[in-house]
């Protein structure tokens, strides 16, 4: 049955999983924006307190998804500080949410390999008197197999969570429910069979980021890029 | 652009690793700067091109204090070259871009000076080390510079490259190009040398004109070194 729903394309089926690529991609965009520029900056630049920023960043990879749902909860919920926006239950919220959580993961990790290959660049680039926009830029484009891998273990992340966008979501039919809220919902009302076919689509999407990972590693390394 | 340096240091860690180096390079041509391993040779070029701030003294260029704008018109080729994970032809792009100055035909150029035309689309990475650094001083010689610095920039490379490297720096210092080279190689200083400056812990020993060196060096150090003897 679960493979029916699959293969018959189900309506609902395809809006959820639409809506959670759609929630996840969108946030995993943003996500990169601010954390590639911001992980160069930490990488390359030498100011007070950046041990304190890379503790901290660091430390928010791990934020728990509910804690971070709930703190964005507090935030759009009618009663708070940014309440008139009325965001609450609305893929905007997750999209917030989901941000919040993979941005550290982003500029943690794009931090490391953008570090370290400064070390290796920053020499030439001062004997070539290198503006730093344009070190920025080259220390970006030239780690981008590495980056990528970077951006898609923050894919993998967001669309494997339930915690945070349950929370500002609420897993409304037609309108915030998405794989992983949907297979909550489904396994515990009893409804096995689409909580199967959600679940079975989630563990392809998950094997197929790891696969790409994979070939981004393999050009890496076949083009000495790594 | 004749160089001035006065009581040029350099301490680190207490040690003077530079220690009050004066001296003034005033002819054109190819300038080696020889010693022993851990005489200073490599800080000595990076003090000379402004990428390590010294302790103390001064390094002049024509009148001018070491500054950015001093080493736009400088170029360094290091001992294990840093090359941008590109392919050959982007690296040449990069730094013509950086300068301004990007243009396909003048890229196509410099890899055909350093003999990479037909490698222009590999990955520079996937070079070979010889090939690795002929491109690394093409990138060095796309701003035109007028000093070029090269440490050691032959040690282990296959001989056809080493020639084709000796063979480009001579048509530069031709063309009035003033050329700083390290090396620890004897034969290649003959090779190059127009002027010799030998350093020891930190201190220039001796500064001559190649010929003289070679027929008989002013210092002992020098003189053991040439017979190759060590000295502590
Ligand atoms: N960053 C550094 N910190 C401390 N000591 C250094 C540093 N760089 C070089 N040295 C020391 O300075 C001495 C001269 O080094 P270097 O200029 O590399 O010698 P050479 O190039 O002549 O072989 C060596 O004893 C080396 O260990
Ligand atoms: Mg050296």
């Amino acid at each position: 049955m679960a493979f029916g729903l699959l293969a018959t394309a189900d309506a609902d089926l395809m809006e959820i999983i639409g809506l959670s690529l759609r929630v996840s991609l969108t946030a995993l965009l943003i996500s990169c924006l601010i954390g590639l520029p911001l992980g160069a900056l930490v990488a390359t630049c030498r100011f007070r307190g950046r041990s304190a920023l890379l503790v901290l960043m660091n430390a928010l990879m791990g934020l728990p998804p509910v804690v971070v749902g709930l703190i964005v909860y507090l935030y759009l919920s009618r009663s708070g500080p940014l309440g008139w926006m009325q965001l609450l239950y609305t893929p905007t919220a997750m999209i917030i949410a989901q941000t919040i959580l993979i941005t550290p993961i982003i500029a943690a990790l794009s931090r490391q390999i953008l570090e370290d290959m400064h070390e290796e660049y920053s020499e030439q680039f001062r004997s070539m008197n290198v503006p730093w926009r344009a070190e920025i830029a080259a220390l970006l484009w030239d780690g981008r197999f590495s980056l990528m891998t970077v951006a898609l273990a923050g894919f993998g992340r967001s669309i494997a969570e339930v915690g945070a966008v349950i929370i500002v979501g609420g897993n409304i039919d037609h309108l915030t429910r998405v794989m992983t809220t949907a297979i909550a919902l489904e396994t515990s009302k009893g409804d096995l069979p689409l909580a199967l076919a959600l679940g079975l689509v989630l563990l392809v999407i998950a094997l197929a980021v790891n696969a790409l990972a994979f070939v981004m590693r393999q050009a890496a390394s076949k083009f000495a890029y790594g | 652009m004749p160089l001035q340096v006065d009581g040029l240091t350099l301490v680190i860690g207490g040690e003077r690793l530079i220690d009050g180096i004066s001296l003034t390079i005033t002819e054109p041509g190819i300038s080696v700067v020889m010693g022993f391993n851990g005489a200073g040779k490599s800080l000595f070029l990076r003090l000379l091109h402004g990428l390590v701030p010294q302790s103390a003294g001064s390094v002049h260029w024509a009148g001018k204090a070491n500054s950015e704008d001093v080493r736009r018109r400088q170029a360094m080729v290091f001992q294990t070259p840093v090359l941008l994970r590109r392919s050959a032809a982007a690296n040449i792009d990069f730094a013509l871009k950086v300068q301004g100055l990007g243009s396909a035909r003048r890229r196509d150029e410099l890899l055909e000076l350093v003999g990479l035309s037909g490698l222009a689309d590999r990955p520079a990475r996937l070079l070979s080390g010889g090939e690795q650094q002929r491109l690394a001083l093409a990138r060095a010689l796309s701003c035109r510079p007028e000093v070029l610095f090269l440490d050691e920039p032959t040690a282990n490379l296959d001989p056809a490259s080493v020639a084709l490297i000796e063979e480009t720096l001579n048509g530069a210092a031709a063309d009035g190009m003033k050329i700083i080279f390290v090396t620890h190689d004897v034969g290649q200083a003959r090779r190059l040398g127009a002027e010799i400056v030998f350093l020891h812990h930190g201190k220039v020993e001796e500064q001559s004109p190649a010929s003289a060196f070679f027929a008989k060096p002013a210092s002992s150090v020098a003189q053991a070194y040439l017979e190759g003897r060590i000295v502590i």
